[in-house]
């Protein structure tokens, strides 16, 4: 069966493609690339293998039939948008594509004989094979973490059970979330907007501290409050509470032994990488798949990408594994070359991220550590609005004044304006004197870049003065 | 405050049933003052039609406009019928048969809601105003400090094509069906309307009058709506406001006022092609014989269309009329905005679009061909086909039914850009001038794009955003009307609308920024 198919795949392939060059056809004309997982790692691979190649391409998941983002499986439930506006390629474009899509759960990898076992008892041969199976919500521990109603926040399924233990605040009379970093904010939201009560548990003593400065932290722990959700800073989960059909009753807290009773718990304490089917296979894991800068596994022909590669060794100021939607990308990016005989190493630029809080945004480029864990040379210039919900922090080099990273709250920057800057390694006052080059806000939005500058030389004694805004410079025209 | 939504709520619906209901009130009775009045204006030579109307209609009361409309109708085209048949040409009467009823309804109607324009304005508009406005108004605190809040959209069925999209829809449909095609069976509603008219232009009140009024009621109300919706964003702000100062000052007062002192009705933004007839004959005619504004108008209109229009739009892309000025573009940005989300992303659709809009473009074209072609050749034929058949057939299929009954009775199915994006001829023109030569363009933030797709979903034209913003490309697309939603709903500060240089305004990207400098090099450098 299988080997009709991949005959009649072929004739089609050669007659649709009558020039193909005999190198192709020869040689790795029909290697078959296998993808576990399709979420923006495995696709992005897909992807540019299809652009480089004619090679065979099956994209495997158990957990949805077509590519969705998951970023915006929050927007589904909030009402914003339909899952069918997640999936940002149309349901023919594989086909077109000759991407094949494989429904099924992967128990098993036979590395020596390049099989696939399924969880159905189906196989699949691979030639070459790329493991982006993502991440799994941490659960340390708590008892009654695996109740009926407690959940993370990450798949399809979450937001199906999501809309099983919490369509509407009658159901759902009160919900907590356990765990303070962006899943856990962006699931208070979403309860908010269904006017679901929120109480949200956070270890660290002020929002997100261990990644944002104090100021940053505190102006979310007030957007956060401002919301109407119970924010519980310094809070530990101890255990979850059954009733007695086995679905969670209440939760109880480390720190003070309240119960509160709830019908949702949200676990939001971070991810860890979705591997636990590589247990009894002979790819070397840690936390996660362990790869080199090629993203090659221990096992040739074998590689890692995204949430569920953990490099071997960290690559500049990054964690060794990063669960991140752009990293995930860009690994795809790159394997697919070096699947396609350009071998290359994983080399990601200046570091960036985004999120929003509620309604606040935030971007960052570069690096701007928290108080925890700041090297000793790293400066910090903070300007905040005396009003509005708008900050910056700029980090530089307290010696050289070396542009380190800037931190954004409620005011849009232009990513290429700063990874430039990083690459050139511009000083701060360099930064400063270009804010409105930076600058990415709509038209007519009311600009602070004075206010900014101003501020940083009353603090600096210094007498920067801003340059007006370029064309030439930002879209570097000459 | 919930409290004051719903009171809101069944005002609007209470001034909205009303409004409805007034078609069927009222008596209409034919004078023989009224009769002579007709026949005179109308310079009525066949004595067949006056004995007819004198016989079956004058002095009878009719207790609706249906039976009214029916026997006037009736009355027309046996006299018109008998004329043509004996080839007295000068005696048949050429306007259209429910144009005709309307101008005689419009005499003879009488009772209570002529008796009583002003309560009545008040029973419909007015309480529809202040129950729209208590249902909108209240969200400042309901919907939550500043920011995008499109929470519950698609579990509205008002807004999710649910029961009530279609109810909307059967509604504007009928509405607009009655509009262009049986103003006679309306003149209850231009009634109410009478007084305003009068103040404006010293006539009573046509059909049109009564719909450039509403339209900018509707307008006004649903702008406060946006302004509220909008509140955190400055570009929307300024937006909503330039297309209501054009639609209530150019599009409805001046014309009016121009009216007034007896110079010809001119809507100085509206352009051609979308002002289809600006070239036909009677206008033409009208604007010479007006002296000098006349001619300053001809001239003006020329001058918009070939060099206003596209310097404009090389400056500032089509958004400078689309979503600034333009009426349609107004109706759509106000009363359409909770519709935008339904418009048809896929690429199919797309495809229809482009056939279509150009389509309805060398359509407009041509028509305008024959038409000149006919006025200055004097011959009312070109290659055997008649100028006055073209003209019509484009008044009816793209006049009437894609502008209005499609174009916005079409909102609550297809989103609030139907005709924008599929049938106007105008935008199809800056779209060429955007695509080819214009400095406009989205900016995607580098590589900041998350694929989640709200910039999709909530373009009213269709365009699939994230397609351009996950591939770090600009977006640079003839339909483009620069709204700027899609920048608004972005929740990671991906896109911005701004006018640059036009080196490097499309940049297909391959490999996005962020990734390894030479694999960008390699991969993107084609």
């Amino acid at each position: 069966m299988n080997s009709i198919y991949f005959c009649s795949k072929l004739c089609n392939t050669i007659k649709l493609l009558p020039l193909v060059t005999t190198k192709c056809a020869t040689t790795n004309f029909m290697e078959h690339i296998v993808i576990i997982g399709n979420g923006i790692s495995g696709v992005s691979a897909a992807r540019h293998i299809r652009k480089l190649s004619d090679k065979r391409i099956t994209l495997v998941s158990a957990e949805s039939d077509h590519f969705f983002s998951r970023t915006a499986l929050m927007y589904v439930y909030m009402g914003h948008m339909k899952f069918e506006h997640t999936k940002p390629y149309e349901d023919w474009f594989w086909k077109k594509n000759r991407i094949e899509l494989k429904n099924g759960f992967v128990v098993d990898i036979a590395t020596a004989t390049s099989m696939l076992h399924f969880a159905d008892g189906e196989t699949m041969r691979y030639d070459k094979l790329i493991i982006a199976t993502g991440s799994k919500p941490n659960k340390f521990g708590w008892p009654g973490q695996n109740l009926n109603g407690v959940q993370g926040l990450y798949t399809k399924q979450d937001l199906e059970n999501l809309e099983t233990y919490a369509p509407n605040n009658k159901v759902c009379k009160h919900a907590v979330i356990v765990g303070g970093g962006l899943i856990g904010v962006e699931l208070a939201e979403m309860l908010h907007s269904r006017h679901i009560p929120v109480t949200f548990l956070v270890r660290e003593s002020s929002f997100w501290n261990g990644v944002l400065p104090t100021g940053e932290s505190e102006m979310i722990n007030k957007e956060i409050i401002s919301n109407g959700i119970d924010l519980r800073l310094s809070s530990n989960l101890k255990e979850i509470v059954s009733d007695d059909h086995g679905k969670v009753k209440s939760i109880i807290i480390e720190e003070t032994g309240e119960e509160i009773s709830c019908d949702l718990v949200g676990l939001t304490a971070g991810v860890s990488p979705n591997i636990d089917f590589l247990i009894n296979s002979n790819i070397k894991t840690n936390r996660g798949v362990l790869v080199n800068r090629n993203l090659e596994t221990n096992i040739p022909n074998i590689y890692a990408i995204g949430d569920c590669a953990e490099q071997s060794k960290a690559i500049g100021n990054r964690r060794p594994i990063e669960a991140v939607w752009y990293t995930g990308r860009m690994m795809g990016e790159t394997v697919a070359q070096t699947i396609c005989d350009n071998k290359l190493e994983y080399k990601p630029g200046h570091w960036f991220n985004s999120a929003k809080f509620f309604d606040i945004e935030y971007q960052t480029y570069g690096w701007v550590f928290a108080q925890r864990g700041r090297p000793d040379y790293e400066k910090h210039f903070h300007w905040m609005h005396s009003k509005n919900k708008i900050c910056i922090t700029i980090a530089y080099h307290k010696d050289t004044h070396l542009f380190l990273g800037i931190n954004t709250f409620g005011i849009r920057m232009r990513h290429e304006f700063f990874d430039k800057v990083l690459t050139d390694k511009q000083p701060v006052e360099y930064v400063l004197e270009h804010l409105s080059d930076a600058n990415f806000d709509p038209e007519f939005y009311k600009l602070y870049e004075k206010e900014i500058v101003m501020q940083f030389n009353s603090e600096n004694t210094t007498n920067i003065q801003i340059k007006k805004k370029s064309w030439k410079r930002i879209f570097q025209t000459n | 405050m919930k409290t004051i939504q719903n009171i809101g709520l069944a005002l609007f619906l209470v001034g909205l049933a009303i409004f409805t209901a007034l078609i069927f009130l009222g008596k209409y009775q034919v004078t023989p003052e009224n009769l002579d009045e007709l026949v005179n204006n109308k310079g009525i030579k066949s004595e067949l039609f006056i004995n007819s109307m004198t016989t079956n209609i004058v002095g009878k009361t009719f207790s609706n406009p249906f039976s009214f409309s029916s026997e006037v109708r009736t009355v027309l085209e046996s006299a018109n019928e008998m004329h043509k048949n004996n080839s007295e040409w000068d005696k048949v009467i050429w306007d259209k048969p429910h144009s005709f009823s309307y101008q005689i309804a419009k005499q003879s109607g009488s009772g209570l809601i002529k008796e009583n324009k002003g309560l009545f304005w008040w029973l419909t508009f007015g309480i529809g105003i202040l129950g729209a406005l208590m249902y909108i108004i209240p969200n400042v605190v309901i919907k939550g400090p500043p920011g995008i809040k499109n929470n519950g959209i698609w579990f509205n069925t008002a807004t999710n094509r649910g029961w009530i999209g279609w109810f909307a829809f059967i509604f504007l449909v009928g509405f607009y069906l009655l509009l262009y095609f049986r103003p006679d069976y309306i003149v209850n509603w231009t009634y109410v309307v009478d007084p305003i008219s009068k103040n404006l232009s010293g006539n009573l009140a046509s059909q049109w009058f009564l719909y450039g009024f509403l339209y900018c009621t509707v307008m006004t109300v649903m702008a406060v709506r946006m302004y509220i919706k909008y509140r955190h964003n400055k570009y929307q702000i300024l937006r909503t406001t330039s297309v209501l100062f054009f639609q209530i000052i150019f599009a409805f007062l001046i014309p009016e006022i121009l009216v007034r002192f007896e110079k010809p009705w001119y809507d100085f933004k509206n352009a051609f092609p979308l002002d289809y007839d600006f070239f036909f004959s009677w206008n033409l005619d009208q604007l010479i014989a007006s002296g000098g504004l006349g001619l300053f108008i001809l001239v003006w209109g020329v001058v918009l269309t070939l060099v206003i229009v596209p310097v404009m739009v090389y400056f500032f892309g089509k958004r400078w009329y689309c979503s600034w000025v333009c009426g349609c573009g107004g109706l759509a940005e106000t009363l359409g905005d909770p519709y935008r989300q339904l418009s048809d992303k896929s690429l199919i659709a797309w495809k229809f679009e482009r056939w279509i809009v150009h389509g309805v473009l060398v359509f407009a074209i041509i028509m305008t061909g024959f038409t000149l072609y006919t006025y200055f050749s004097g011959t009312d034929a070109v290659l055997g086909i008649k100028t006055q058949s073209i003209q019509d057939m484009y008044g009816f299929l793209i006049g009437s039914i894609f502008a209005g009954v499609i174009g916005t009775g079409f909102y609550p199915i297809f989103g609030n850009r139907v005709w924008c994006r599929f049938g106007c001829p105008l935008a199809a023109y800056l779209g060429i001038v955007q695509r080819f030569k214009s400095r406009f363009r989205i900016t995607t933030n580098g590589g900041q794009c998350i694929s989640c797709g709200n910039c999709s979903t909530y373009c009213e034209q269709g365009i699939d955003v994230r397609a351009y913003a996950q591939k770090g490309e600009n977006i640079v697309r003839s339909s483009c009307v620069g709204c700027g939603i899609c920048s608004a709903v972005c929740p990671r500060g991906v896109l911005k609308l701004e006018n640059g240089p036009e080196k490097g305004r499309i940049n297909p990207t391959e490999i996005l920024l962020g990734n390894d400098v030479d694999l960008m090099d390699l991969v993107n450098q084609k």
